[in-house]
């Protein structure tokens, strides 16, 4: 059961979006964002959908796996959709049933933060859905290297982050392996009353903390032993090389941008 | 032959004074002299808590010696301005395969020592691709190391080293967790990394058989060298073997016991194939 979790959603494939340059990628998501909350009107938001089903189209991606990233978040959505409804008090008055009250202010911003919120879901979806989590993290690192100069630790954050996913699957096995071998002394893990179940987890954490202490140790020796010294002077084997596409994709996404910079400001 | 590594007057003991304890240091290594020359293919054993991983990491100068000296190819490891020099000459492979991949795509994981060692980009990525042929895993090196066996994911970590070009490889154990299939694939490894390249081969496990593969046998009890000799001179000894606590191959102990029933069989027999003539010869 523990072999389903996968981190990121990565769908491997060979799309133009796939092979975008990650950089390119992560830029391009920011814009995306700022796009989406730069208006106020549903133009603009019209653009943003445009934006977005082009991408999805072009990644090749079934737009199920996009409703699918959406589901989880359902309840925070029909929450903040439900309080705006009945909390925004402007314009005419379209029901009234004692204290609550919908007006057709209150409609309006209701319907467009849902779509509003439901578009940057999908749109950063597509950001881990076509780039693996490592190459994520490594362009991330590359994003941020301004910052060392500030002694930010750029290079410590993104080797810690590209460690915790690669252990991720080696931890999951043990994990599984560690509660069968419980369950075998007879713990009780997927049976009794919550709080019962609560307590007997511990018997798995632990066991789990201590192995992960001892292969940390280990790792730190062995990264040592191939000269690991931190960040300074490294090369990488993995080169990333912006090309032509890098540059078309990004300069539809800030003809995008001024479209809806545009539409706000006439629909104002 | 010119010495690689030479080790002399080695004590070494585990500071418990700092724990507060008060117990008395307890001394793990108790005086070793030991010189391996360049080239060679030599095999450590010992029972648990005989001090050969303590051994071993020494020569990487993970540990530090707490009398005596330890000398890498002509670098003392005691001295830290060329301490990256040292482990790049002789790299080490650990016992659980998992805790040394450091990353999770195969050739990344072999390029992560020449990374660290600031090899420009074209170098490494001939030498990561040369390594992984090595070893014979490069039509896997897309791939995740969690989708790897035991046996490969050790040759990755194998291939990781041989990128580094050492002249000494140091494996503390490298089967230890494997099944037979990965104990096979990675000692045949090792012997094409000593027979073609040249690299010295110091291999620390407690396998009989893989010890009778080696040139030499350095047999450690309770700290200190107690035998130093080709496998077919130190397995001639099964007594003396058996009081340490260790076991001889198979094929010895059998040919021991026919010489206690009163067999006349040679003593210093020590794989299957010269065992199977012998008996051959007496009882075919």
């Amino acid at each position: 059961m523990l072999r389903d979790i996968t981190i990121g959603q990565f769908f491997p494939g060979d799309s133009i979006i796939h092979r975008l340059d990650p950089r390119f990628k992560i830029i391009i998501t920011i814009i995306y964002i700022v796009m989406l909350f730069i208006g106020r009107s549903f133009w603009c938001l019209l653009v943003g959908a445009v934006f977005t089903v082009m991408a999805i189209l072009l990644s090749k991606i079934p737009f199920k796996m996009f409703l699918k990233s959406v589901k989880p978040l359902l309840p925070f959505l029909l929450i903040t959709a439900l309080l705006n409804l009945f909390l925004v008090d402007s314009g005419e008055t379209l029901f009234q049933w004692r204290f609550l009250k919908i007006t057709e202010g209150g409609l309006n911003i209701s319907v467009f933060m849902m779509v509003r919120i439901v578009m940057l879901i999908m749109g950063s979806s597509l950001l881990t859905y076509t780039t693996s989590p490592i190459t994520l993290t490594d362009a991330i690192e590359r994003l941020l290297s301004p910052l060392k100069k500030l002694r930010f630790p750029v290079h410590e954050l993104a080797m810690m982050m590209s460690i915790a996913l690669r252990f991720i699957p080696t931890l999951i096995e043990e994990t599984d392996k560690i509660m069968s071998a419980q369950k075998a002394r007879g713990a009780e893990i997927d049976t009794g009353s919550f709080m019962n179940r609560a307590r007997n987890m511990i018997a798995i954490l632990i066991p789990l903390f201590i192995s992960s202490f001892r292969r940390a140790d280990e790792l730190a020796t062995a990264m040592e032993c191939r000269c690991y010294n931190g960040g300074e002077g490294r090369t990488r084997l993995r080169q990333m090389h912006s090309a032509a596409r890098d540059y078309i994709a990004l300069a539809v996404t800030l003809l995008f941008l001024a479209a809806a910079i545009v539409i706000s400001i006439l629909t104002k | 032959m010119e010495n690689i590594i030479e080790i002399k007057d080695l004590h070494f003991s585990y500071n418990n004074a700092e724990d507060g304890s008060g117990e008395k240091p307890q001394e793990v290594l108790r005086g070793i002299d030991l010189t391996i020359g360049e080239g060679e293919f030599v095999a450590v054993l010992g029972h648990n808590g005989s001090g050969k991983s303590t051994l071993a990491k020494h020569i990487n100068a993970i540990l530090l010696p707490t009398q005596g000296s330890v000398t890498v190819g002509g670098i003392d490891t005691t001295d830290e301005e060329r301490i990256f020099e040292l482990r790049q000459c002789a790299g080490m492979v650990f016992q659980n395969p998992d805790n040394q991949i450091v990353s999770s795509i195969v050739e990344e994981d072999v390029a992560f020592g020449l990374e660290n060692m600031g090899v420009p980009y074209e170098e490494m990525r001939k030498r990561v691709d040369d390594s992984l042929r090595a070893v014979g895993m490069y039509d896997y090196r897309l791939h995740s190391p969690s989708q790897l066996s035991g046996g490969q994911k050790q040759r990755v970590a194998i291939a990781g080293i041989i990128a580094m070009q050492p002249r000494c490889i140091i494996l503390d154990e490298p089967t230890a967790m494997l099944d037979p299939q990965g104990r096979r694939e990675v000692m045949a490894t090792i012997k094409q990394m000593n027979r073609e390249k040249g690299i010295t081969i110091v291999l620390i496990t407690h396998y009989m058989d893989e010890a009778a593969q080696c040139e030499r046998v350095v047999v450690m009890d309770k700290g200190l060298v107690v035998m130093d000799d080709t496998p077919r001179a130190v397995f001639a000894r099964v007594d003396r073997v058996k009081e340490i606590g260790l076991d001889v191959p198979q094929a010895t102990e059998l040919c021991w016991e026919l010489r206690r029933a009163g067999v006349d069989i040679p003593g210093d027999i020590i794989t299957e194939e010269e065992c199977a003539e012998a008996l051959e010869k007496i009882f075919g």
